[in-house]
C-alpha cells in the first residue's frame, strides 16, 4: 500500500437490493498496479462492491448505490456509466462467452461493439489480448471456432482476453477460478501475477491461499462491513481483528 | 432382480409408450392432410397454374398467377407491418417491461391473440378501406400485420427470457451500450427462437381468408396497383373450393398445395439463412 499510486477509493460505500442493505459504508483505496483480494463468507457483500465499482450493481433493477468511488480522483458516479465501465473491466465467476461469436468476435467484440471498423487494428488488439491472456497458443488456429468449444478454464481466459481487449486500467474478478480445475486455476493465478504489471486488479475469492498466493492486499468483509485491510502477508500472518483470524483460520465461514 | 424391479421397469416403458403414441396421433392429422391436398392438388398444377390468370366459367385451363402473387405481396405488407412492430416489442418486454406497463401491454397482447381473425379484418376495413373508399391490397397487408404482432412479441419475448443475464453483463461490463447489447448480443443470442415465432406468425396469416374478404377482397386481374383489390390464394381457394364446378375445385386443391409448399419453403429457407453458425 505503500509506494503506489492510489488508482480507486471508495468512500462510505453503501448498497442496496430494495430496501436490503448489503454493503455499509466501506471506504478503502486500491492502488495502482497491483492485486487487492477481497475474501469473507458468503453473502458478506464481497461481490456486490466489486459490482459496485464498474456500476454493474445498478443494472439489476431496484437497487442503490449511496457514497463516492473515485477512480484517478474523479467520482464514477458523477460519469457515464459505459465509459466507466471501458476503464474499469470485469471478469465474472462462470465463464461466459458470447456463444453467437467465434473465437477471435468474442475478443473483438468489445472493439467492434463499439463501433471500431478498423479490421487491422482489430486484429492486432485480438492477438495481443489473447497472447496476455496466455491462450494465443491454444487457440490461434482454431480462432474462427466457436468460443464455446474450448473449455471451461480455456474460457475463462477468453474472456480475460475480451476484458484485456478494451485496454481498461482496471480488471475486477469475481471469483474467476471457482468454476474450474485446479491446473486452470494456476493459470488463471498466474495471469493474474502477469497482469499486475499493467493493470490494477481486484480479485473477490472464496478461497484463502488464492488470495494469499495472488494478492499484495486483502480486505476481509463481513456482513456488509470492511473488517480488516491490510498488506496480504500481515493479514495472514498476524491478523488484528478475532473475527479475521477466526476466518482466516477456519473457524467459521 | 424382485417384483419391484419389474413394476418399476414397466412403469417406465408403460411412460415412455404413452409419450410415442400421442406424438403418433399428433402428427397423423398433418400427414392425411399433406397426402391429400398432395394426390388431389398435383393434378391441376402445371406451368399455366402458376403464370396464367384465371379463366372465366366453363374455359378450362387457366391459373392463379395473380393470387400466388397477391399472397406474397398481401404477406409482405403484413410483415412490414407485423415484423418491426412485434419484434421492438417483444424487445421491449423482455427487456425492461419489469412494470406495469409491460403487464398491460402482455394483457393486452393476449386478448388480441384471441381475438377471431374476421374481427381484425373488420378493423382494417374501417381504419383503411372506409376512409379508402374502396378494398385495397395495403387493407389486406394492415389486416394482416395486426394479426402478426401479438405472436411475433409474445414469442420474441419469451426467446429474450431465455437469453442468460450473463451473457447481458458480460457485454455492459465491456462498456457496450445497453441498446447494443440488446441488438447484437441477446436479440443475436436468441435470434432462432425469435425466427420461429417470425415463421409461426407469417405461416398462419398466409393462411387467412377471413380478413382478407371484406379487405382485400379479389381479384381475377393482374394487380397493377396496391390500392386496388388483390387477389390472394386463400380467397380463391374459398370461392373455388364452394364453386359448382368441377375443374374450380381441383384448381383450389391445387391452390391449397401451392399454399402449402410456399410457407415450407419459405420456412426451411429463412431457417437456412438464420442458422446458427456453431
Amino acid at each position: 500500500m505503500e509506494n503506489n499510486k492510489i488508482k480507486i477509493v471508495a468512500k462510505d460505500l453503501s448498497a442496496y437490493f430494495g430496501k436490503t442493505k448489503a454493503i455499509d459504508k466501506i471506504s478503502l483505496s486500491i492502488p495502482e498496479k497491483s492485486v487487492v483480494a477481497i475474501i469473507g463468507p458468503s453473502g458478506c457483500g464481497k461481490s456486490t462492491f466489486l459490482r459496485c465499482i464498474n456500476r454493474m450493481h445498478e443494472t439489476i433493477s431496484n437497487t442503490k448505490v449511496e457514497g463516492e468511488i473515485l477512480l484517478d480522483d474523479k467520482n464514477i458516479y458523477l460519469m457515464d456509466a459505459v465509459s466507466v465501465r471501458k476503464k474499469i473491466g470485469m471478469v465474472f465467476q462462470k465463464p461466459n462467452p458470447f456463444p453467437t461469436m467465434s473465437i477471435f468476435d468474442n475478443v473483438a467484440a468489445g472493439l467492434k461493439l463499439n463501433g471500431i471498423r478498423n479490421k487491422k487494428f482489430i486484429s492486432e488488439v485480438v492477438e495481443k489480448s489473447l497472447k496476455q491472456a496466455a491462450l494465443w497458443e491454444e487457440v490461434k488456429d482454431i480462432l474462427s471456432k466457436s468460443g464455446m468449444s474450448l473449455s471451461g478454464g480455456q474460457q475463462q481466459r477468453l474472456c480475460i482476453a475480451r476484458t484485456l481487449a478494451v485496454n481498461p486500467e482496471v480488471i475486477l474478478m469475481d471469483e474467476p477460478a471457482s468454476a474450474l480445475d485446479p491446473i486452470s486455476t494456476a493459470k488463471i493465478e498466474e495471469l493474474i501475477y502477469d497482469l499486475k504489471k499493467n493493470y490494477s486488479i481486484v480479485i473477490v475469492t472464496h478461497n484463502m491461499q488464492q488470495a494469499a498466493r495472488v494478492s499484495d492486499n486483502t480486505a476481509f468483509f463481513y456482513i456488509g462491513e470492511l473488517v480488516e485491510y491490510d498488506l496480504t502477508k500481515e493479514m495472514f500472518t498476524s491478523p488484528k481483528n478475532k473475527k479475521t483470524e477466526d476466518y482466516i483460520t477456519g473457524r467459521f465461514g | 432382480m424382485n417384483w419391484y424391479f419389474y413394476f418399476r421397469k414397466s412403469k417406465g416403458i408403460l411412460f415412455y409408450t404413452l409419450c410415442v403414441i400421442s406424438a403418433l396421433i399428433a402428427i397423423v392429422p398433418l400427414i392425411f392432410i399433406f397426402y391429400h391436398t398432395l394426390s388431389l392438388g398435383l393434378k391441376a398444377i402445371n406451368w399455366d397454374f402458376f403464370t396464367q390468370l384465371p379463366k372465366p366459367v366453363g374455359e378450362s385451363g387457366g391459373g392463379m398467377g395473380n393470387a400466388i402473387v397477391g399472397t406474397m405481396i398481401l404477406v409482405g405488407i403484413g410483415s412490414l407491418i407485423g415484423l418491426p412492430i412485434g419484434i421492438f416489442s417483444g424487445i421491449y418486454l423482455s427487456e425492461y417491461g419489469n412494470n406495469p406497463l409491460g403487464t398491460l401491454i402482455r394483457f393486452f397482447t393476449e386478448v388480441l391473440n384471441g381475438i377471431p381473425s374476421i374481427v381484425t379484418g373488420v378493423v382494417a376495413y374501417s381504419l383503411v378501406v372506409i376512409p379508402m373508399k374502396h378494398f385495397s391490397g395495403y387493407a389486406g397487408g394492415v389486416a394482416l400485420g395486426i394479426l402478426m404482432i401479438p405472436t411475433i412479441t409474445r414469442t420474441t419475448e419469451e426467446m429474450l427470457k431465455l437469453v442468460p443475464r450473463s451473457l447481458r453483463e458480460a457485454s455492459l461490463a465491456l462498456g457496450i451500450p445497453e441498446w447494443r447489447t440488446i441488438l447484437s448480443i441477446v436479440l443475436k443470442t436468441g435470434l432462432g427462437g425469435v425466427v420461429t415465432g417470425i415463421m409461426l406468425a407469417i405461416s398462419r396469416v398466409a393462411g387467412e381468408t377471413a380478413p382478407l374478404l371484406f379487405t382485400s377482397l379479389n381479384n381475377r386481374f393482374w394487380h397493377t396497383t396496391l390500392d386496388q383489390p388483390i387477389a390472394s390464394l386463400t380467397v380463391f381457394i374459398y370461392n373455388y373450393g364452394v364453386s359448382p364446378f368441377d375443374d374450380w375445385i381441383a384448381q383450389a386443391w391445387g391452390g391449397a398445395l401451392v399454399l402449402m409448399l410456399l410457407i415450407t419453403s419459405l420456412s426451411l429457407i429463412v431457417r437456412n439463412i438464420t442458422k446458427k453458425k456453431f
